[in-house]
C-alpha cells in the first residue's frame, strides 16, 4: 500500500478571513491567500470540520457557501452571539474577530 | 436629454455614524468626486433616533450631520458634488431643515436644493399593518410582532435606490433620507446618472455591489485588514474609498493620491464577504446581487476593477427594522495581576456567583469572561495559551434580566470583591457599571405595496 505522507497546516498560514454578524449569527468570510489554496479550504474546511472546531462556542448549525471566483468559503455560524447586538454580553457581541478565532484551526493535509 | 458621462465617482465618506470625522472633508477636497455618500444608520440607531424625537419633536437625525454639512457645503457647492446621506433617521424633514438654515447661515441660498427621502417610518402604522394580517413575524425566531407590540420603540421599513434617484432627477444636490439601505445611496447616482432601468437586474446588481464595497468606508481601503496588515502604509493619513461606475455596470475601487491605505483585492474581498449571507443572493429592495459572479482585477497599485455582476429580480417584500425594549443589562469588570492572575479572576468569579445565587437573584443569563485569556477565542485561547504566567487577567462579568433591581443589585455586587474576595486586584476606576435598558432588534419582512416612499426637493 502507499503510504500518503501528511503535513499539518494552520488556516492562519494559506487564508485569511473577516467576520461580522446578523442577529445572533456570525459570519466568517474565509479566503485563501493563493488561488492554489482555494481547493484545499474547500476540502478539508467543511461546515461539519467548522462546526467541531467552534464545538461549545455556538449553540446552532454551520452553513457553508463557496464563492470561487473569490477563492472565498463564507460560514455562518448559528447561535454565535449570546442573542447578538445589544442583547448580547459578549466582548464581541458583533462577532468582529470570529474570523480569527478560525484562523487557528490546524488542517492535516497530504504533502 | 444630457449626455451620458463616461464615469460617475462616488466617494465613501462615513461608514458609520461616529466614523472619522476627517473622511468625508478629506474626499471632498483630495481629488475630483461627483458624489459623496455616507452611511449613518445602524440597526440600533433608529431606536435611539425615536427616543430623541419623542423627547424634542425637532429631533431624530444624526445631528452631528449639521456641523459636518457646514464645512461641507461651501466646497460641494463650488465643486458641484452632490450628497447622499441617510442622516435622516426618523426626522429627515427636521434634518433637512436643519441643512437648510445652515446653508442660508452660509449665503447659499439659491445655489442649493435639498431632497428629503421619507415614508419608511412605519410606526404609526403598525397596528393598522397588524390589523390587516401583516404579521411582521421574525426572521429569525418566526414569531409573530404581536409577541412584542407593546414594547416597540421604532419600526422602518428599509427602502432602496428609486426614491433617491427621484431626489436627485428632481434637482436635489443635498438628498437625506430616513431609513434607505446603503447600497440605495451608492447605487441611485449610478442610476441617476446613466439612465438605467427598473428591470436592468445585472446593473443593479453591479451598483448594489459598488455600494456594499464602499458601505463600511475605509473597511475596503486597509482598515480593519488582516492581509499582511502591518505592512499596510500610513493608516493614519488613510483614504476613504472612491468608486468610478462606468455605465456598463463595471466599476473601479481607488482612493486620493497621496493618501495613506490599500486598495487590493484581497482587501477588498474582506469586505464584499463582510456580513454576508448566502452570497448568490444578497437581497436588496432594488434587486438581487450574486456574489459568486463578482470577477476582482488588480488595475494598478490602490486600484481594483469590479465586473462581471449578475442580478436577479427584487423580491415583493421589504425588510423592515423594528426596535423594542427587551430589559436590562450591565457588565462589570475587575482586573487580577499577576501572579495566579487568571486563577484569581477565575476565584473572584465563584464568588461572586454564589453571592448572587445567595441573594436569590435570577438573571436571564450571567456571562463570564476572562480578558487576556479567552474573551474572545473562548475554549479554543485557552487550549492553545499558557494560562498560568499571564500578568493580568480582565475579570468581566455580565447579566441579563427583564428585572430591573435585580440588575442593579448585580452592580453593587462588584467593588466588594476589591476588599472582599482575591488579592491583587484593581482596575476599578471606573465605578459602579450602570443598568442599561436593551434595545433589541426585530427583523422581518412587509409585503412592498405597503410601503410609499415620499420624495420632496426643496430649494434654500
Amino acid at each position: 500500500m502507499k503510504k500518503v505522507r501528511m503535513k499539518k497546516v494552520r488556516l492562519l498560514d494559506i487564508a485569511h478571513a473577516r467576520s461580522g454578524d446578523k442577529g445572533d449569527t456570525a459570519n466568517v468570510g474565509l479566503i485563501a491567500l493563493k488561488p492554489e489554496y482555494y481547493p484545499i479550504l474547500v476540502k478539508h474546511v467543511t461546515a461539519a470540520r467548522v462546526a467541531r472546531h467552534f464545538k461549545g462556542m455556538i449553540s446552532g448549525p454551520v452553513e457553508r457557501f463557496e464563492l470561487p471566483n473569490l477563492h472565498a468559503l463564507n460560514f455562518l455560524l448559528h447561535g454565535a452571539l449570546d442573542g447578538g447586538g445589544t442583547i448580547s454580553l459578549k466582548t464581541d457581541a458583533q462577532g468582529k474577530v470570529f474570523s480569527t478565532a478560525l484562523l487557528r484551526l490546524e488542517l492535516e493535509i497530504s504533502k | 436629454m444630457k449626455s451620458q458621462p463616461a464615469t460617475v465617482r462616488i466617494a465613501a465618506g462615513q461608514g458609520f455614524w461616529g466614523d472619522w470625522l476627517e473622511a468625508p472633508y478629506r474626499q471632498v477636497t483630495g481629488g475630483p468626486v461627483d458624489y459623496l455618500m455616507m452611511d449613518y444608520l445602524a440597526e440600533v440607531t433608529m431606536s435611539i433616533l425615536q427616543k430623541q424625537k419623542s423627547r424634542d419633536a425637532s429631533l431624530g437625525y444624526a445631528r452631528d450631520f449639521i456641523p459636518l454639512m457646514e464645512r461641507l457645503l461651501p466646497i460641494v457647492v463650488e465643486r458641484g458634488i452632490k450628497i447622499t446621506a441617510n442622516a435622516g433617521g426618523v426626522n429627515p424633514r427636521a434634518c433637512a431643515q436643519a441643512v437648510a438654515e445652515t446653508a442660508r447661515r452660509l449665503r447659499l441660498g439659491g445655489k442649493l436644493r435639498i431632497g428629503v427621502v421619507t415614508g419608511d417610518d412605519l410606526l404609526g402604522r403598525l397596528d393598522g399593518l397588524l390589523a390587516r394580517g401583516h404579521e411582521l413575524r421574525n426572521l429569525d425566531t418566526g414569531r409573530p410582532l404581536s409577541d412584542v407590540r407593546d414594547h416597540v420603540l421604532s419600526a422602518n421599513a428599509y427602502l432602496g435606490a428609486w426614491p433617491v434617484v427621484d431626489a436627485l432627477r428632481g434637482g436635489a444636490d443635498v438628498v437625506v433620507t430616513g431609513r434607505v439601505t446603503d447600497t440605495g445611496l451608492t447605487l441611485a447616482p449610478m442610476i441617476h446618472a446613466f439612465g438605467w432601468r427598473p428591470d436592468a437586474w445585472d446593473l443593479l446588481a453591479a451598483g448594489t455591489v459598488a455600494g456594499h464595497t464602499i458601505e463600511c468606508g475605509a473597511q475596503s481601503s486597509g482598515g480593519n485588514c488582516l492581509v499582511d496588515w502591518e505592512r499596510i502604509p500610513d493608516l493614519a493619513n488613510v483614504g476613504y474609498p472612491i468608486v468610478a461606475a462606468a455605465p456598463d455596470g463595471t466599476f473601479e475601487i481607488f482612493k486620493h493620491p497621496g493618501t495613506g491605505g490599500r486598495i487590493s483585492v484581497a482587501g477588498v474581498t474582506e469586505q464584499l464577504v463582510y456580513e454576508m449571507g448566502n452570497p448568490a443572493e444578497y437581497i436588496t429592495p432594488d434587486c438581487i446581487a450574486d456574489f459568486t459572479t463578482i470577477r476582482l482585477e488588480q488595475k494598478g497599485k490602490d486600484r481594483v476593477r469590479v465586473s462581471g455582476v449578475k442580478g436577479r429580480p427584487a423580491t415583493d417584500k421589504l425588510k423592515v427594522s423594528v426596535a423594542y425594549f427587551y430589559g436590562y443589562k450591565a457588565v462589570g469588570t475587575l482586573v487580577y495581576a499577576w501572579p495566579d492572575a487568571y486563577k484569581k479572576a477565575q476565584a473572584a468569579d465563584r464568588i461572586l456567583r454564589q453571592r448572587l445565587a445567595d441573594l436569590g437573584l435570577k438573571f436571564e443569563a450571567v456571562l463570564t469572561e476572562f480578558v487576556g485569556a479567552d474573551a474572545t477565542h473562548g475554549a479554543l485561547a485557552r487550549a492553545a495559551t499558557p494560562l498560568d504566567e499571564l500578568p493580568e487577567v480582565q475579570l468581566r462579568i455580565g447579566v441579563r434580566s427583564p428585572d430591573k433591581p435585580a440588575v442593579e443589585r448585580f452592580t453593587r455586587e462588584i467593588a466588594p470583591l476589591i476588599l472582599n474576595g482575591p488579592p491583587s486586584v484593581t482596575g476599578f476606576a471606573g465605578g459602579r457599571p450602570k443598568p442599561e435598558e436593551i434595545v433589541a432588534y426585530w427583523p422581518a419582512l412587509l409585503d412592498k405595496r405597503m410601503v410609499k416612499p415620499c420624495v420632496e426637493v426643496v430649494e434654500v
